[in-house]
Protein backbone atom coordinates (compact mmCIF):
# COMPACT_ATOMS: atom_id res chain seq x y z
CA UNK A 1 0.00 0.00 0.00
CA UNK A 2 1.12 3.49 -0.86
CA UNK A 3 1.37 6.10 1.86
CA UNK A 4 1.73 9.78 1.08
CA UNK A 5 4.90 11.14 2.64
CA UNK A 6 4.78 14.27 4.70
CA UNK A 7 6.81 16.22 2.15
CA UNK A 8 4.53 15.29 -0.73
CA UNK A 9 1.52 16.35 1.27
CA UNK A 10 3.17 19.60 2.34
CA UNK A 11 4.05 20.43 -1.27
CA UNK A 12 0.46 19.92 -2.40
CA UNK A 13 -0.79 22.04 0.53
CA UNK A 14 1.70 24.78 -0.31
CA UNK A 15 0.64 24.75 -3.97
CA UNK A 16 -3.01 24.91 -2.98
CA UNK A 17 -2.26 27.84 -0.67
CA UNK A 18 -0.53 29.70 -3.50
CA UNK A 19 -3.53 28.91 -5.68
CA UNK A 20 -5.97 30.17 -3.09
CA UNK A 21 -4.06 33.43 -2.71
CA UNK A 22 -3.84 33.80 -6.48
CA UNK A 23 -7.57 33.13 -6.86
CA UNK A 24 -8.54 35.66 -4.22
CA UNK A 25 -6.04 38.17 -5.57
CA UNK A 26 -7.22 37.52 -9.12
CA UNK A 27 -10.89 38.01 -8.41
CA UNK A 28 -10.36 41.07 -6.26
CA UNK A 29 -7.88 42.62 -8.66
CA UNK A 30 -9.54 41.90 -12.00
CA UNK A 31 -12.39 39.41 -12.12
CA UNK A 32 -12.65 39.70 -15.88
CA UNK A 33 -9.14 38.26 -16.11
CA UNK A 34 -9.51 35.73 -13.29
CA UNK A 35 -12.48 33.86 -14.81
CA UNK A 36 -10.79 32.72 -18.03
CA UNK A 37 -7.73 31.86 -15.96
CA UNK A 38 -9.93 29.64 -13.77
CA UNK A 39 -11.39 28.08 -16.91
CA UNK A 40 -7.95 27.42 -18.47
CA UNK A 41 -6.50 25.80 -15.37
CA UNK A 42 -9.60 23.83 -14.52
CA UNK A 43 -10.02 22.56 -18.05
CA UNK A 44 -6.36 21.57 -18.25
CA UNK A 45 -6.59 19.16 -15.31
CA UNK A 46 -10.14 18.12 -16.19
CA UNK A 47 -8.82 17.00 -19.59
CA UNK A 48 -6.02 15.00 -17.99
CA UNK A 49 -8.36 13.17 -15.66
CA UNK A 50 -10.98 12.58 -18.37
CA UNK A 51 -8.29 11.11 -20.56
CA UNK A 52 -7.23 8.77 -17.77
CA UNK A 53 -10.74 7.26 -17.85
CA UNK A 54 -10.39 6.80 -21.59
CA UNK A 55 -6.96 5.25 -21.07
CA UNK A 56 -8.31 2.60 -18.69
CA UNK A 57 -11.22 1.86 -21.02
CA UNK A 58 -8.86 1.59 -23.97
CA UNK A 59 -6.79 -1.09 -22.26
CA UNK A 60 -9.93 -3.12 -21.52
CA UNK A 61 -11.48 -2.71 -24.95
CA UNK A 62 -8.27 -3.76 -26.69
CA UNK A 63 -7.58 -6.45 -24.04
CA UNK A 64 -4.07 -5.09 -23.70
CA UNK A 65 -1.74 -6.31 -20.98
CA UNK A 66 1.11 -3.84 -20.96
CA UNK A 67 -0.59 -1.11 -18.93
CA UNK A 68 -1.79 -3.37 -16.14
CA UNK A 69 1.06 -2.66 -13.65
CA UNK A 70 0.28 1.06 -13.53
CA UNK A 71 -3.45 0.75 -14.06
CA UNK A 72 -4.00 1.98 -10.52
CA UNK A 73 -2.11 5.17 -11.35
CA UNK A 74 -4.63 5.95 -14.09
CA UNK A 75 -7.44 5.02 -11.71
CA UNK A 76 -6.03 7.46 -9.19
CA UNK A 77 -5.93 10.25 -11.77
CA UNK A 78 -9.59 9.70 -12.69
CA UNK A 79 -10.59 10.49 -9.10
CA UNK A 80 -9.85 14.16 -9.80
CA UNK A 81 -12.41 14.19 -12.59
CA UNK A 82 -15.52 14.93 -10.57
CA UNK A 83 -13.87 17.87 -8.79
CA UNK A 84 -12.90 19.44 -12.11
CA UNK A 85 -16.35 18.62 -13.47
CA UNK A 86 -18.14 20.41 -10.64
CA UNK A 87 -15.94 23.49 -11.02
CA UNK A 88 -16.67 23.40 -14.74
CA UNK A 89 -20.42 23.32 -14.12
CA UNK A 90 -19.96 26.22 -11.72
CA UNK A 91 -18.13 28.24 -14.39
CA UNK A 92 -20.93 27.54 -16.87
CA UNK A 93 -23.56 28.52 -14.31
CA UNK A 94 -21.58 31.69 -13.54
CA UNK A 95 -21.59 32.47 -17.24
CA UNK A 96 -25.36 32.35 -17.30
CA UNK A 97 -25.49 34.59 -14.24
CA UNK A 98 -23.21 37.02 -16.12
CA UNK A 99 -20.55 36.79 -13.43
CA UNK A 100 -18.18 35.96 -16.23
CA UNK A 101 -18.25 36.66 -19.96
CA UNK A 102 -16.43 33.62 -21.28
CA UNK A 103 -19.22 32.60 -23.64
CA UNK A 104 -20.21 35.55 -25.75
CA UNK A 105 -23.45 33.90 -26.90
CA UNK A 106 -24.77 33.92 -23.31
CA UNK A 107 -25.01 37.73 -23.42
CA UNK A 108 -28.50 39.17 -22.94
CA UNK A 109 -30.45 40.06 -26.06
CA UNK A 110 -27.90 38.67 -28.46
CA UNK A 111 -30.52 36.38 -30.00
CA UNK A 112 -33.33 38.93 -29.92
CA UNK A 113 -33.89 40.68 -33.27
CA UNK A 114 -35.24 43.79 -31.53
CA UNK A 115 -32.25 44.21 -29.25
CA UNK A 116 -29.32 46.46 -30.04
CA UNK A 117 -26.91 43.57 -29.28
CA UNK A 118 -28.62 41.32 -31.82
CA UNK A 119 -26.20 39.09 -33.73
CA UNK A 120 -27.82 37.22 -36.62
CA UNK A 121 -25.08 34.57 -36.85
CA UNK A 122 -25.26 33.70 -33.18
CA UNK A 123 -29.08 33.78 -33.26
CA UNK A 124 -28.91 31.19 -36.04
CA UNK A 125 -27.17 28.82 -33.62
CA UNK A 126 -29.83 29.11 -30.95
CA UNK A 127 -31.08 25.59 -31.48
CA UNK A 128 -27.80 24.22 -30.17
CA UNK A 129 -26.33 27.08 -28.18
CA UNK A 130 -29.05 27.82 -25.65
CA UNK A 131 -28.40 27.67 -21.95
CA UNK A 132 -30.73 24.83 -20.81
CA UNK A 133 -29.52 22.45 -23.52
CA UNK A 134 -25.92 23.57 -23.02
CA UNK A 135 -26.04 22.99 -19.29
CA UNK A 136 -27.82 19.68 -19.71
CA UNK A 137 -25.15 18.49 -22.12
CA UNK A 138 -22.39 19.49 -19.72
CA UNK A 139 -24.10 17.54 -16.94
CA UNK A 140 -24.50 14.56 -19.26
CA UNK A 141 -20.81 14.50 -20.21
CA UNK A 142 -19.63 14.86 -16.66
CA UNK A 143 -22.05 12.35 -15.16
CA UNK A 144 -21.57 9.87 -18.00
CA UNK A 145 -17.80 9.91 -17.77
CA UNK A 146 -17.82 9.92 -14.02
CA UNK A 147 -20.17 6.95 -13.91
CA UNK A 148 -17.88 4.99 -16.26
CA UNK A 149 -14.86 5.82 -14.11
CA UNK A 150 -16.65 4.81 -10.92
CA UNK A 151 -17.85 1.58 -12.42
CA UNK A 152 -14.47 0.60 -13.88
CA UNK A 153 -12.77 1.29 -10.55
CA UNK A 154 -15.44 -0.62 -8.62
CA UNK A 155 -15.08 -3.60 -10.94
CA UNK A 156 -11.31 -3.50 -10.55
CA UNK A 157 -11.62 -3.48 -6.75
CA UNK A 158 -14.11 -6.34 -6.88
CA UNK A 159 -11.68 -8.29 -9.02
CA UNK A 160 -9.04 -7.85 -6.29
CA UNK A 161 -11.24 -9.49 -3.69
CA UNK A 162 -13.27 -11.99 -5.69
CA UNK A 163 -11.04 -13.04 -8.56
CA UNK A 164 -12.34 -14.83 -11.61
CA UNK A 165 -13.08 -13.43 -15.03
CA UNK A 166 -16.50 -11.97 -14.24
CA UNK A 167 -15.27 -8.49 -13.35
CA UNK A 168 -12.90 -8.39 -16.28
CA UNK A 169 -15.62 -9.23 -18.78
CA UNK A 170 -17.98 -6.68 -17.27
CA UNK A 171 -15.17 -4.12 -17.52
CA UNK A 172 -14.78 -4.82 -21.23
CA UNK A 173 -18.50 -4.22 -21.84
CA UNK A 174 -18.45 -1.00 -19.83
CA UNK A 175 -15.30 0.16 -21.62
CA UNK A 176 -16.64 -0.44 -25.09
CA UNK A 177 -19.85 1.44 -24.37
CA UNK A 178 -17.89 4.21 -22.70
CA UNK A 179 -15.49 4.61 -25.63
CA UNK A 180 -18.38 5.05 -28.06
CA UNK A 181 -19.98 7.55 -25.69
CA UNK A 182 -16.68 9.33 -25.15
CA UNK A 183 -15.99 9.47 -28.88
CA UNK A 184 -19.09 11.58 -29.41
CA UNK A 185 -19.14 13.49 -26.18
CA UNK A 186 -15.46 14.47 -26.09
CA UNK A 187 -15.94 16.17 -29.44
CA UNK A 188 -19.16 17.81 -28.35
CA UNK A 189 -17.53 18.90 -25.11
CA UNK A 190 -14.84 20.71 -27.07
CA UNK A 191 -17.42 22.45 -29.29
CA UNK A 192 -19.50 23.43 -26.29
CA UNK A 193 -16.94 24.55 -23.78
CA UNK A 194 -14.15 25.80 -26.00
CA UNK A 195 -15.19 26.34 -29.61
CA UNK A 196 -18.33 28.27 -28.68
CA UNK A 197 -16.13 30.90 -26.97
CA UNK A 198 -15.32 32.12 -30.49
CA UNK A 199 -18.99 31.80 -31.36
CA UNK A 200 -18.89 32.85 -35.01
CA UNK A 201 -16.06 30.57 -35.92
CA UNK A 202 -16.13 26.80 -36.35
CA UNK A 203 -13.76 24.05 -37.34
CA UNK A 204 -14.69 20.47 -38.12
CA UNK A 205 -11.56 18.87 -36.70
CA UNK A 206 -11.66 20.89 -33.51
CA UNK A 207 -12.78 17.94 -31.39
CA UNK A 208 -9.83 15.81 -32.43
CA UNK A 209 -7.46 18.68 -31.89
CA UNK A 210 -8.66 19.15 -28.34
CA UNK A 211 -8.70 15.40 -27.78
CA UNK A 212 -5.09 15.03 -28.97
CA UNK A 213 -4.03 17.72 -26.53
CA UNK A 214 -5.87 15.89 -23.76
CA UNK A 215 -4.10 12.73 -24.87
CA UNK A 216 -0.61 14.15 -24.68
CA UNK A 217 -1.15 15.61 -21.22
CA UNK A 218 -2.97 12.48 -20.02
CA UNK A 219 -0.24 10.07 -21.07
CA UNK A 220 2.40 12.43 -19.72
CA UNK A 221 0.72 12.68 -16.36
CA UNK A 222 0.32 8.89 -16.11
CA UNK A 223 4.00 8.41 -17.00
CA UNK A 224 5.19 11.08 -14.58
CA UNK A 225 3.18 9.79 -11.64
CA UNK A 226 4.27 6.22 -12.39
CA UNK A 227 7.92 7.32 -12.42
CA UNK A 228 7.37 9.34 -9.26
CA UNK A 229 5.96 6.29 -7.47
CA UNK A 230 8.71 4.12 -8.89
CA UNK A 231 11.34 6.47 -7.48
CA UNK A 232 9.62 6.35 -4.10
CA UNK A 233 10.13 2.59 -4.16
CA UNK A 234 6.59 1.55 -5.12
CA UNK A 235 5.41 -0.09 -8.33
CA UNK A 236 8.29 -2.56 -8.49
CA UNK A 237 6.50 -4.31 -11.37
CA UNK A 238 6.85 -1.25 -13.59
CA UNK A 239 10.12 -1.21 -15.48
CA UNK A 240 11.61 0.62 -18.42
CA UNK A 241 9.58 -1.49 -20.86
CA UNK A 242 6.33 -0.03 -19.59
CA UNK A 243 7.71 3.50 -19.55
CA UNK A 244 9.03 2.89 -23.05
CA UNK A 245 5.51 2.19 -24.28
CA UNK A 246 4.13 5.23 -22.47
CA UNK A 247 6.91 7.27 -24.05
CA UNK A 248 5.81 6.01 -27.45
CA UNK A 249 2.30 7.20 -26.71
CA UNK A 250 3.52 10.65 -25.65
CA UNK A 251 5.61 10.79 -28.82
CA UNK A 252 2.80 9.60 -31.07
CA UNK A 253 0.16 11.88 -29.58
CA UNK A 254 2.50 14.85 -29.83
CA UNK A 255 2.82 14.13 -33.54
CA UNK A 256 -0.96 13.72 -33.79
CA UNK A 257 -1.44 17.05 -32.03
CA UNK A 258 0.95 18.74 -34.43
CA UNK A 259 -0.81 17.14 -37.36
CA UNK A 260 -4.17 18.45 -36.17
CA UNK A 261 -2.74 21.86 -35.34
CA UNK A 262 -1.22 22.22 -38.75
CA UNK A 263 -4.15 20.75 -40.69
CA UNK A 264 -6.46 23.27 -39.10
CA UNK A 265 -4.04 26.14 -39.49
CA UNK A 266 -2.93 25.54 -43.05
CA UNK A 267 -6.37 25.11 -44.58
CA UNK A 268 -7.58 28.30 -42.97
CA UNK A 269 -4.41 30.21 -43.81
CA UNK A 270 -4.49 29.02 -47.39
CA UNK A 271 -8.14 29.59 -48.19
CA UNK A 272 -8.09 32.93 -46.36
CA UNK A 273 -11.88 33.17 -45.93
CA UNK A 274 -12.67 36.12 -43.67
CA UNK A 275 -15.03 34.34 -41.29
CA UNK A 276 -12.53 31.54 -40.71
CA UNK A 277 -9.34 33.51 -40.65
CA UNK A 278 -10.42 35.85 -37.84
CA UNK A 279 -9.73 33.03 -35.40
CA UNK A 280 -6.09 32.95 -36.38
CA UNK A 281 -5.81 36.70 -36.84
CA UNK A 282 -6.72 37.14 -33.18
CA UNK A 283 -3.91 34.77 -32.23
CA UNK A 284 -1.45 35.98 -34.83
CA UNK A 285 -1.82 39.66 -33.97
CA UNK A 286 -2.08 39.61 -30.20
CA UNK A 287 -0.50 36.32 -29.14
CA UNK A 288 2.14 36.03 -31.82
CA UNK A 289 5.15 34.80 -29.85
CA UNK A 290 3.15 32.49 -27.58
CA UNK A 291 1.28 31.08 -30.57
CA UNK A 292 4.42 30.05 -32.44
CA UNK A 293 6.45 28.99 -29.42
CA UNK A 294 3.61 26.72 -28.25
CA UNK A 295 3.32 24.96 -31.57
CA UNK A 296 7.06 24.51 -31.83
CA UNK A 297 7.83 23.26 -28.32
CA UNK A 298 4.93 20.82 -28.37
CA UNK A 299 6.30 19.34 -31.57
CA UNK A 300 10.09 19.66 -31.55
CA UNK A 301 10.84 18.59 -27.97
CA UNK A 302 8.85 15.35 -27.90
CA UNK A 303 9.96 14.61 -31.47
CA UNK A 304 13.68 15.01 -30.97
CA UNK A 305 14.01 13.92 -27.35
CA UNK A 306 11.69 10.93 -27.41
CA UNK A 307 12.60 9.65 -30.85
CA UNK A 308 15.30 7.22 -29.81
CA UNK A 309 14.65 4.01 -27.95
CA UNK A 310 17.17 4.75 -25.23
CA UNK A 311 15.60 8.06 -24.24
CA UNK A 312 12.11 6.53 -23.94
CA UNK A 313 13.59 3.96 -21.56
CA UNK A 314 15.30 6.64 -19.48
CA UNK A 315 13.11 7.90 -16.64
CA UNK A 316 14.93 11.23 -16.46
CA UNK A 317 14.37 11.97 -20.14
CA UNK A 318 10.68 11.07 -19.95
CA UNK A 319 10.28 13.31 -16.88
CA UNK A 320 12.05 16.21 -18.63
CA UNK A 321 9.91 15.90 -21.74
CA UNK A 322 6.87 15.53 -19.49
CA UNK A 323 7.49 18.89 -17.82
CA UNK A 324 8.07 20.61 -21.18
CA UNK A 325 4.98 19.04 -22.71
CA UNK A 326 2.77 19.93 -19.75
CA UNK A 327 3.88 23.57 -19.97
CA UNK A 328 3.46 23.55 -23.75
CA UNK A 329 -0.04 22.12 -23.60
CA UNK A 330 -1.03 24.46 -20.82
CA UNK A 331 -0.09 27.27 -23.24
CA UNK A 332 -2.15 25.48 -25.88
CA UNK A 333 -5.23 25.47 -23.65
CA UNK A 334 -4.50 29.11 -22.84
CA UNK A 335 -4.52 29.89 -26.57
CA UNK A 336 -7.76 27.97 -27.05
CA UNK A 337 -9.64 29.93 -24.43
CA UNK A 338 -8.09 33.33 -23.72
CA UNK A 339 -8.11 35.04 -27.17
CA UNK A 340 -11.89 34.69 -27.43
CA UNK A 341 -12.45 36.18 -23.98
CA UNK A 342 -9.60 38.60 -23.28
CA UNK A 343 -8.88 39.69 -26.89
CA UNK A 344 -5.64 41.71 -26.70
CA UNK A 345 -5.78 42.35 -22.94
CA UNK A 346 -4.24 39.06 -21.96
CA UNK A 347 -1.62 38.42 -19.30
CA UNK A 348 0.31 35.53 -17.93
CA UNK A 349 1.05 36.72 -14.46
CA UNK A 350 0.50 35.79 -10.85
CA UNK A 351 -3.23 35.17 -11.38
CA UNK A 352 -2.67 32.61 -14.14
CA UNK A 353 0.46 30.89 -12.82
CA UNK A 354 -0.70 30.99 -9.21
CA UNK A 355 -4.03 29.42 -10.13
CA UNK A 356 -2.18 26.79 -12.12
CA UNK A 357 -0.16 26.01 -9.00
CA UNK A 358 -3.38 25.82 -7.00
CA UNK A 359 -5.01 23.38 -9.38
CA UNK A 360 -1.80 21.35 -9.57
CA UNK A 361 -1.77 21.14 -5.78
CA UNK A 362 -5.42 20.13 -5.67
CA UNK A 363 -4.86 17.57 -8.41
CA UNK A 364 -1.83 16.06 -6.67
CA UNK A 365 -3.59 16.04 -3.32
CA UNK A 366 -6.65 14.20 -4.63
CA UNK A 367 -4.67 11.79 -6.79
CA UNK A 368 -2.23 10.97 -4.01
CA UNK A 369 -5.10 10.37 -1.64
CA UNK A 370 -6.87 8.13 -4.13
CA UNK A 371 -3.70 6.12 -4.72
CA UNK A 372 -3.53 5.16 -1.04
CA UNK A 373 -6.99 3.58 -1.14
CA UNK A 374 -6.01 0.37 -2.94
CA UNK A 375 -2.85 -1.70 -3.49
CA UNK A 376 -0.85 -0.22 -6.37
CA UNK A 377 -0.62 -3.56 -8.12
CA UNK A 378 -3.82 -5.28 -9.20
CA UNK A 379 -4.51 -8.75 -7.89
CA UNK A 380 -6.38 -11.39 -9.92
CA UNK A 381 -6.25 -9.34 -13.12
CA UNK A 382 -6.07 -11.89 -15.95
CA UNK A 383 -3.12 -10.05 -17.51
CA UNK A 384 -1.26 -9.32 -14.27
CA UNK A 385 1.36 -11.98 -14.88
CA UNK A 386 1.78 -11.28 -18.58
CA UNK A 387 2.18 -7.57 -17.96
CA UNK A 388 5.00 -8.08 -15.46
CA UNK A 389 6.93 -9.94 -18.16
CA UNK A 390 6.22 -7.27 -20.72
CA UNK A 391 9.31 -6.96 -22.86
CA UNK A 392 9.96 -4.86 -25.93
CA UNK B 1 38.84 -34.68 -38.03
CA UNK B 2 36.92 -32.71 -40.61
CA UNK B 3 34.76 -29.70 -39.86
CA UNK B 4 31.08 -30.49 -39.76
CA UNK B 5 27.85 -28.53 -39.73
CA UNK B 6 25.13 -29.66 -37.36
CA UNK B 7 21.47 -28.83 -37.85
CA UNK B 8 19.29 -29.13 -34.78
CA UNK B 9 15.59 -29.03 -35.57
CA UNK B 10 13.05 -27.88 -32.99
CA UNK B 11 9.27 -27.97 -32.84
CA UNK B 12 8.71 -25.07 -30.51
CA UNK B 13 10.16 -21.58 -30.25
CA UNK B 14 10.31 -21.62 -26.45
CA UNK B 15 12.39 -24.81 -26.50
CA UNK B 16 14.59 -23.26 -29.17
CA UNK B 17 15.13 -20.16 -27.04
CA UNK B 18 16.11 -22.20 -23.98
CA UNK B 19 18.37 -24.40 -26.05
CA UNK B 20 19.96 -21.29 -27.51
CA UNK B 21 20.88 -20.00 -24.09
CA UNK B 22 22.17 -23.43 -23.05
CA UNK B 23 24.36 -23.77 -26.14
CA UNK B 24 25.75 -20.28 -25.78
CA UNK B 25 26.51 -20.80 -22.11
CA UNK B 26 28.74 -23.73 -23.18
CA UNK B 27 30.77 -21.28 -25.29
CA UNK B 28 29.68 -22.81 -28.56
CA UNK B 29 29.02 -20.26 -31.27
CA UNK B 30 25.77 -20.59 -33.18
CA UNK B 31 26.16 -19.82 -36.84
CA UNK B 32 22.55 -19.10 -37.69
CA UNK B 33 18.98 -19.84 -36.63
CA UNK B 34 16.14 -20.24 -39.13
CA UNK B 35 12.55 -19.76 -38.00
CA UNK B 36 9.21 -19.55 -39.80
CA UNK B 37 8.29 -16.31 -37.99
CA UNK B 38 10.09 -13.69 -35.91
CA UNK B 39 10.73 -15.11 -32.44
CA UNK B 40 10.57 -12.48 -29.72
CA UNK B 41 13.81 -12.31 -27.75
CA UNK B 42 15.79 -14.49 -30.15
CA UNK B 43 18.15 -11.68 -31.18
CA UNK B 44 18.87 -11.12 -27.51
CA UNK B 45 19.38 -14.85 -26.85
CA UNK B 46 21.76 -15.06 -29.81
CA UNK B 47 23.68 -12.07 -28.51
CA UNK B 48 23.15 -10.09 -31.69
CA UNK B 49 23.88 -6.39 -31.73
CA UNK B 50 20.88 -4.05 -31.82
CA UNK B 51 19.88 -3.02 -35.30
CA UNK B 52 21.05 0.42 -36.42
CA UNK B 53 18.26 0.66 -39.00
CA UNK B 54 16.50 3.31 -36.89
CA UNK B 55 19.55 5.59 -37.06
CA UNK B 56 19.72 5.08 -40.82
CA UNK B 57 16.01 5.91 -41.07
CA UNK B 58 16.55 9.17 -39.19
CA UNK B 59 19.37 10.15 -41.52
CA UNK B 60 17.29 9.28 -44.61
CA UNK B 61 14.39 11.29 -43.26
CA UNK B 62 16.67 14.25 -42.61
CA UNK B 63 18.00 14.02 -46.16
CA UNK B 64 14.46 13.90 -47.56
CA UNK B 65 13.45 16.86 -45.42
CA UNK B 66 16.45 18.94 -46.48
CA UNK B 67 15.97 18.04 -50.13
CA UNK B 68 12.29 19.00 -50.01
CA UNK B 69 13.10 22.35 -48.41
CA UNK B 70 15.68 23.06 -51.08
CA UNK B 71 13.35 21.82 -53.83
CA UNK B 72 10.37 23.96 -52.82
CA UNK B 73 12.66 26.94 -52.32
CA UNK B 74 14.31 26.56 -55.69
CA UNK B 75 11.15 25.82 -57.68
CA UNK B 76 8.66 28.14 -56.01
CA UNK B 77 10.76 31.09 -54.83
CA UNK B 78 14.08 31.29 -56.61
CA UNK B 79 13.58 30.02 -60.11
CA UNK B 80 10.00 30.85 -61.01
CA UNK B 81 7.89 32.61 -58.35
CA UNK B 82 4.22 32.24 -59.13
CA UNK B 83 1.18 33.86 -57.65
CA UNK B 84 -0.96 30.99 -56.46
CA UNK B 85 -4.11 32.03 -54.64
CA UNK B 86 -2.53 35.34 -53.70
CA UNK B 87 0.01 33.68 -51.44
CA UNK B 88 3.28 35.56 -50.91
CA UNK B 89 5.95 34.13 -53.18
CA UNK B 90 8.90 36.45 -52.59
CA UNK B 91 10.32 35.03 -49.40
CA UNK B 92 10.50 31.43 -48.36
CA UNK B 93 9.37 31.87 -44.77
CA UNK B 94 6.22 33.74 -45.83
CA UNK B 95 5.03 30.90 -48.01
CA UNK B 96 6.44 28.10 -45.84
CA UNK B 97 3.13 26.66 -44.51
CA UNK B 98 2.14 25.74 -48.06
CA UNK B 99 5.30 23.66 -48.39
CA UNK B 100 4.97 21.72 -45.16
CA UNK B 101 2.91 18.88 -46.73
CA UNK B 102 5.58 18.50 -49.41
CA UNK B 103 8.37 18.49 -46.85
CA UNK B 104 6.47 15.96 -44.77
CA UNK B 105 5.79 13.66 -47.72
CA UNK B 106 9.36 13.79 -48.95
CA UNK B 107 10.66 13.01 -45.46
CA UNK B 108 8.39 9.97 -45.23
CA UNK B 109 9.16 8.88 -48.79
CA UNK B 110 12.90 8.99 -48.24
CA UNK B 111 12.84 7.41 -44.80
CA UNK B 112 10.49 4.58 -45.80
CA UNK B 113 11.89 3.65 -49.18
CA UNK B 114 15.55 3.95 -48.33
CA UNK B 115 14.98 2.03 -45.10
CA UNK B 116 13.39 -0.87 -47.00
CA UNK B 117 16.17 -0.81 -49.58
CA UNK B 118 18.81 -0.77 -46.83
CA UNK B 119 17.11 -3.68 -45.11
CA UNK B 120 16.95 -5.74 -48.31
CA UNK B 121 20.54 -4.89 -49.13
CA UNK B 122 21.84 -5.79 -45.67
CA UNK B 123 19.84 -9.02 -45.63
CA UNK B 124 21.12 -9.85 -49.12
CA UNK B 125 17.62 -10.21 -50.49
CA UNK B 126 17.65 -9.62 -54.24
CA UNK B 127 15.40 -10.88 -57.03
CA UNK B 128 16.53 -14.39 -57.93
CA UNK B 129 18.43 -14.88 -54.67
CA UNK B 130 18.68 -18.53 -53.58
CA UNK B 131 17.40 -19.27 -50.10
CA UNK B 132 20.18 -19.88 -47.61
CA UNK B 133 17.97 -22.04 -45.41
CA UNK B 134 19.28 -25.60 -45.30
CA UNK B 135 15.85 -27.05 -44.70
CA UNK B 136 12.63 -25.90 -46.39
CA UNK B 137 10.59 -26.98 -43.36
CA UNK B 138 11.81 -23.82 -41.58
CA UNK B 139 9.32 -21.91 -43.72
CA UNK B 140 6.50 -24.03 -42.33
CA UNK B 141 6.58 -25.19 -38.72
CA UNK B 142 10.16 -26.12 -37.77
CA UNK B 143 12.95 -24.15 -36.14
CA UNK B 144 16.52 -24.86 -37.13
CA UNK B 145 19.77 -24.11 -35.34
CA UNK B 146 22.96 -24.24 -37.36
CA UNK B 147 26.29 -24.88 -35.62
CA UNK B 148 29.69 -25.50 -37.16
CA UNK B 149 32.06 -27.64 -35.15
CA UNK B 150 34.65 -30.44 -35.26
CA UNK B 151 33.04 -32.35 -32.45
CA UNK B 152 29.63 -33.20 -33.85
CA UNK B 153 28.99 -35.87 -31.22
CA UNK B 154 29.15 -33.45 -28.32
CA UNK B 155 26.99 -30.86 -30.08
CA UNK B 156 24.42 -33.42 -31.13
CA UNK B 157 24.09 -34.70 -27.59
CA UNK B 158 23.73 -31.20 -26.24
CA UNK B 159 21.05 -30.32 -28.78
CA UNK B 160 19.19 -33.57 -28.10
CA UNK B 161 19.35 -32.91 -24.40
CA UNK B 162 17.97 -29.39 -24.77
CA UNK B 163 14.99 -30.50 -26.82
CA UNK B 164 15.89 -30.88 -30.50
CA UNK B 165 13.59 -33.38 -32.20
CA UNK B 166 15.95 -34.14 -35.05
CA UNK B 167 19.69 -33.78 -35.69
CA UNK B 168 21.28 -33.71 -39.12
CA UNK B 169 25.04 -33.66 -39.56
CA UNK B 170 26.79 -32.72 -42.78
CA UNK B 171 30.42 -32.57 -43.81
CA UNK B 172 31.59 -29.27 -45.09
CA UNK B 173 33.06 -29.94 -48.48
Amino acid sequence: MYTVTKNTRLISYALMLVGLIATIFGFVNDAHRAWPSLMVNNYFFLGISAFAIFFIALQYASEAAWATPFKRVAEGITSYFIVGGIIMLFIIFAGKMHWNHIWHWMADGIMDPNDEHYDAIIAGKEGYLNFPFFFLRAVAYILGWWYAAKRLIALSRREDTEGGLKSYKASITTSVIFIVFFGYTSSMMSWDWIMSIDTHWFSTLFGWFVFSSMGVTGFTMIAMIAIFLKRKGYLEQVNENHIHDLGKWIFAFSILWTYMWFSQFMLIWYSNIPEEVTYYMARWDNYNALFWITSIINFIFPLLILMSRDSKRNFGYVMTVGVIVLIGHWCNVFLLIEPGVMKDHWHIGFTEIGMFAGFLGLFLFIVNKALTKAPLFVKNHPFADESVHHHI
Amino acid sequence: MSKKVIYGIFDDEEVLLDSNKEVRSEDISIKEVYTPFPVHGLDHALGLERTRLAIAAFIYGAIGCALAIWMTYYIMILDWPQNIGGKPSFAYYLNMPAFVPIIFEMTVLFAAHLMVITYLFKSKLFPGQESSSPDPRTTDDKFLMEIESDDDKKISDLLKKTGATEINVKDIA
